[in-house]
C-alpha cells in the first residue's frame, strides 16, 4: 500500500527519514497541489494531487536518484550540468548517442577519455542532490511512495547515504532562512557604492557573481537580475547577499508598502499556530486514557 | 486523514527516545547512530538521537498521533525548528537525577516556548532512581512557574508515559477553553 500525504503536514526532512530507517526501495512522487475547496478536521484546504513535479528514487533505503518533472536528467545533461561536457560536446553527443542507454553511454565517454569513471559518479551524485535539497525546501503538496516501484529506465544508479543528505538539507533550510530574513524582498535595486573601483580591487568573483555585478543598476531589481541570469531566487539572494556583505554593492530600500514578504519562518509560525479543533483534543484524551 | 503532532524535547540522554518506545504503537522509527567522537557524553549512552525518533498513536481511521522526539546534543538543534513546525504541544524531559543538566533542559525549555505560543509539560524522568531530585525541588531548580506542570515521570514505564501525555491532552483543552 503506497504511504501518502501532504508536505505541509509531514515534510520532505521526515518523509526521507522514515524511508531511510524503514530501508524502502521505491519511488517517492511529489505532485502540485490543487485546492479541492473543501478542509480538513485542522482547518486547512485540501488538496489534490494535480501534474508531477518530482520523483525521488529509493534502493534499500539509500537515495539514488532524483529529478524535478520537466528537466533533463539523461547521463548527457548531467555531465553537462556538471561542467564535464560543454553545450557544444552535449549536442553533438546527443546527437551521436541517440537510442544509447546511459550505462553503455558511460562505457563509451570513458573509453573515449571524455570523462572519468569518478567524474561521471560525482556528477549524478551532485545533480540528485541538487535536486533533493531544492524539494527539501518545499513546504506543501502532495506526495506518494510507491514500495518496491522503480522507473523502467536504463540510469546510473549511485547510492547515497540519506542520514547525511538529511543533516545537510536541514542546514541549508537554516541558512535560506537566514537569507529570506536578511532579503525579503526581491522588488528592490542594487547599486554600486560611492568608490566601486577602489571596492572591486583584487576582489576574486565566480562567473555567477560577475553576471549579477554585470546587471547592478538602480533600474533593475533584484528579481528582474535573477530572470536575465536564469538563477532561483535562493540562488540569487545568496549571491547578493555575499556581494553586499563585502560591500561591492548597496540594497537601495524599496518604496514604502512594497517592503517586507514574510520570511518561510514567519509561515512556519502562522502554521504552528493554525487552530485545532476541541473535539480532536478529546478524541485523543479517550485514546490515550484507554492504553 | 488528519494527524496531531507532539514534540517530546529534553536534554541529552534525558529519556525522550524511551518515552515515546513506552507509549507508541509502533515500533520507534528511531535515528540513533553510535556516538564517534570520544566525548564525555560517550559514558552516558552509545547512542544519540541524530535527527529525530518517530512514533505512532492510531486514534481512529481520520485521526493519528504522532509523537517526534528531538535530538538531544546541542550540535543537531537545527532540527528542532523543523520538528516544532506544527505541533500541539510538546514536553520537556528532565532527567531528575543529574542536576548539571537542569539548566540546560531551561534552556531548550524556553527554545521551544520561542518556536510556538503553544502549551506544554515538564517530565521529571527517572523518579524510580533513589538519587532522583521531587519534582517540586526540580521546580524551584529550573524556576519552572506554579501555572506549569511538573509532572513525575518514569520514560519506560507506560502508564506514567500516559500520565503524562494526558496532563498535556488536559492543560491543551484547558487553554482552548479559555481562548
Amino acid at each position: 500500500m503506497p504511504l501518502h500525504g501532504n508536505l505541509r503536514d509531514f515534510s520532505a526532512t521526515q518523509v526521507f527519514n522514515l524511508i531511510n530507517l524503514s530501508g524502502r526501495t521505491g519511488t517517492l512522487t511529489i505532485f502540485e497541489g490543487i485546492p479541492t475547496g473543501e478542509k480538513d478536521g485542522m482547518d486547512k484546504e485540501k488538496e489534490a494531487p494535480g501534474a508531477e513535479k518530482a520523483k525521488v528514487i529509493f534502493k534499500t533505503g539509500k537515495l539514488v536518484h532524483a529529478l524535478l518533472s520537466g528537466q533533463a536528467n539523461d547521463l548527457i545533461a548531467v555531465l553537462n550540468k556538471a561542467g564535464k561536457l560543454t553545450d557544444q560536446q552535449a549536442t553533438i553527443m546527443r546527437d551521436r548517442a541517440k537510442g544509447t542507454g546511459d550505462k553503455a553511454l558511460a562505457m563509451r565517454l570513458i573509453g573515449a577519455n571524455y570523462v572519468s569513471q569518478g567524474d561521471i559518479v560525482s556528477s549524478i551524485q551532485q545533480f540528485v542532490l541538487d535536486v533533493v535539497y531544492n524539494l527539501m525546501s518545499w513546504h506543501s503538496g502532495p506526495f506518494r511512495f510507491d514500495d518496491n516501484s522503480l522507473p523502467q529506465e536504463d540510469r546510473i544508479y549511485v547510492p547515497i547515504d540519506l542520514e547525511n543528505v538529511i543533516i545537510e538539507g536541514a542546514r541549508r533550510l537554516k541558512k535560506d532562512e537566514e537569507l529570506l530574513s536578511a532579503i525579503p524582498n526581491l522588488d528592490v535595486a542594487l547599486k554600486f557604492p560611492e568608490n566601486p573601483k577602489e571596492k572591486f580591487k583584487g576582489i576574486h568573483l565566480s562567473v555567477e557573481e560577475w553576471r549579477v555585478v554585470s546587471f547592478v543598476n538602480p533600474k533593475n531589481t533584484i528579481r528582474a537580475i535573477a530572470k536575465a541570469n536564469n538563477m532561483s531566487d535562493m540562488e540569487i539572494r545568496r549571491i547578493v547577499y555575499m556581494l553586499e556583505q563585502a560591500g561591492l554593492v548597496e540594497i537601495i530600500a524599496p518604496a514604502a508598502g512594497s517592503a517586507s514578504k514574510s520570511s518561510s519562518t514567519s509561515s512556519r509560525r502562522a502554521k504552528a499556530q493554525q487552530p485545532i479543533k476541541k473535539d480532536v483534543v478529546s478524541k485523543l484524551i479517550d485514546k490515550i486514557k484507554s492504553i | 486523514m488528519q494527524t496531531v503532532k507532539m514534540v517530546i524535547t529534553g536534554p541529552f540522554s534525558s529519556g525522550k527516545t524511551e518515552f515515546i518506545r513506552s507509549i507508541s504503537e509502533i515500533e520507534v522509527v528511531s535515528t540513533e547512530r553510535e556516538i564517534k567522537e570520544d566525548t564525555a557524553e560517550r559514558s552516558e549512552k552509545d547512542q544519540t538521537t541524530v535527527a529525530m525518533d518517530f512514533g505512532r498513536i492510531t486514534v481512529d481511521d481520520d485521526l493519528v498521533l504522532y509523537l517526534f522526539g528531538t535530538p538531544g546534543q546541542r550540535r543537531f538543534d537545527f532540527m528542532w525548528e523543523i520538528l516544532a513546525e506544527g505541533m500541539l504541544g510538546f514536553i520537556v524531559m528532565v532527567d531528575s537525577t543529574k542536576p548539571e543538566t537542569f539548566r540546560e533542559a531551561k534552556s531548550i525549555l524556553e527554545t521551544f516556548r520561542a518556536y510556538a505560543p503553544t502549551p506544554y509539560v515538564v517530565a521529571a524522568n527517572k523518579q524510580d532512581r533513589e538519587d532522583a531530585w521531587a519534582p517540586e525541588d526540580l521546580r524551584l531548580a529550573l524556576r519552572i512557574e506554579p501555572s506549569v506542570k511538573l509532572l513525575p515521570c518514569v520514560a519506560r514505564d507506560r502508564e506514567s508515559v500516559r500520565d503524562v501525555l494526558l496532563e498535556l491532552l488536559y492543560t491543551i483543552l484547558e487553554e482552548m477553553e479559555m481562548d
